[in-house]
């Protein structure tokens, strides 16, 4: 795993975001496009790609991308 | 390990009750502040619901009862055992299950009893009302599950009112069913009604409006934590549905359907998925009825496979799970059963 995959699976979750725009201290939920249905996609995503299972407590709880990173690579 | 079999029981019929009256997505003005009504049913594909805040629980499923006694042709007296379950009772007290028997018309001597569960109700009901009627003292039952209008008129764009008929036979020799159980009450929070029980009173405050997940609700209103209820069903639903099969050694691919609680599209594709079931196997009515609680499963059985499944041999695996945090799985076999018409009222 490494975060330059990591943030490219993270954009895939908006339906029109340039994943180039990205960097792992972005502030995720600063994003124009972040909404509670991007944050289900995101911890559907973390699932499936990742075998970790977040709780809304952990999204809330990070706010940049690496952050989420550093949740799901403690737990892989 | 909350594994258990029920035999010399088995479903002789179904029968599923919704309001006529259609509520449409897109004319929903109150799905939230944060998103639009496309994006909201791209995720969730619900297209639309069912609902009347005219109708009580009980006016619907005793119409879908009264359907479903008479396609099967009973006769009401013989109907031993009636057992309800919802989150929307007719009254705080006494328990829907009561006025049930009294407005069906059955005997008296009839055991009637209410389970406040919400999306793993039927399952649960299956169990209650199997283990009544396994050891053949009583010999008929109903299983009545659902929810209709809540005590305060809700905007939710995600809840359909619907209500179910399962009705349960004692036969000597029949296979039964299969379960497995489990609750997490530490996620109790994860989808709740804060005030109007004995913990937080009934008071002014009660009604005072809050905004919760960029939507405006009362204390008296249902609110959920998406990302905690998302969370627990993609994981404990897949793993409950496997366990079962572990253990009482099931071929998951012998299954000829997969019926699980319509909660989301996202949530049940993804269990979809990881239980390898293709989109055949696993029939939906979210699309047009929404997330129906504790109805979810039997209206979906009801809705998408009258006509597919009722004389041959069919194996179904369900799975519910939802508020509480609880869940339940379960394997039956049916074969020349009883699906009613839709009752819509």
């Amino acid at each position: 795993m490494d975060i330059k995959e990591f943030i490219s699976n993270f954009a895939e979750q908006f339906d029109d975001l340039d994943a180039s725009v990205l960097t792992p201290e972005t502030e995720f939920k600063t994003l124009e496009d972040w909404n509670s249905l991007v944050a289900l996609s995101v911890i559907a995503m973390i699932d499936e790609e990742y075998d970790v299972t977040l709780k809304g407590n952990d999204i809330t709880g990070a706010k940049t991308i690496e952050d989420l990173y550093n949740i799901v690579s403690e737990r892989m | 390990m909350a594994f258990l079999e029920l035999k010399n029981v088995r479903i002789v019929g179904m029968s599923a009750c919704v309001p006529k009256s259609i509520e449409y997505t897109k004319d929903n003005p109150y799905i939230s502040a944060d998103y639009d009504y496309e994006d909201f049913i791209e995720k969730t594909g619900i297209r639309s619901r069912r609902k009347d805040e005219n109708l009580v629980t009980s006016d619907m499923w005793c119409a879908a009862a009264e359907k479903l006694i008479a396609d099967l042709g009973w006769n009401k007296q013989e109907i031993d055992a009636v057992i309800t379950c919802t989150q929307d009772p007719d009254y705080l007290a006494p328990c829907t299950a009561c006025i049930t028997q009294d407005r069906l018309g059955l005997s008296k001597e009839c055991y009637a009893a209410e389970i406040p569960l919400g999306c793993s109700g039927w399952v649960y009901g299956l169990s209650y009302l199997s283990s009544l009627l396994s050891t053949g003292c009583m010999k008929k039952g109903l299983l009545l599950v659902g929810d209709a209008r809540a005590i305060i008129p809700t905007s939710d764009p995600i809840v359909g009112f619907a209500a179910t008929a399962t009705a349960i036979e004692f036969e000597e020799g029949a296979d039964g069913f299969k379960f497995h159980f489990g609750t997490d009450g530490s996620g109790w929070d994860a989808i709740y009604v804060p005030d109007g029980g004995t913990r937080n009173r009934l008071s002014k405050d009660s009604f005072s409006i809050e905004e919760v997940d960029g939507r405006k609700l009362c204390r008296l209103q249902s609110r959920m934590n998406g990302m905690d209820v998302f969370s627990f069903a993609i994981s404990t639903a897949p793993k409950s549905m496997k366990k079962l099969a572990e253990h009482f050694n099931l071929n998951l691919e012998e299954m000829d359907y997969c019926v699980l609680h319509q909660a989301n599209m996202q949530i049940d594709e993804i269990i979809r998925n990881k239980m390898k079931y293709p989109k055949e196997k696993v029939p939906m009515c979210l699309p047009d009825f929404g997330n129906t609680s504790s109805a979810s499963i039997p209206l979906t059985i009801v809705s998408q496979l009258k006509g597919k499944v009722e004389e041959k041999l069919t194996k179904f695996l369900c799975c519910g799970f939802g508020i509480g945090l609880s869940w339940g799985s379960v394997a039956f076999e049916t074969e020349n059963i009883v699906l009613s018409e839709l009752v819509e009222i």
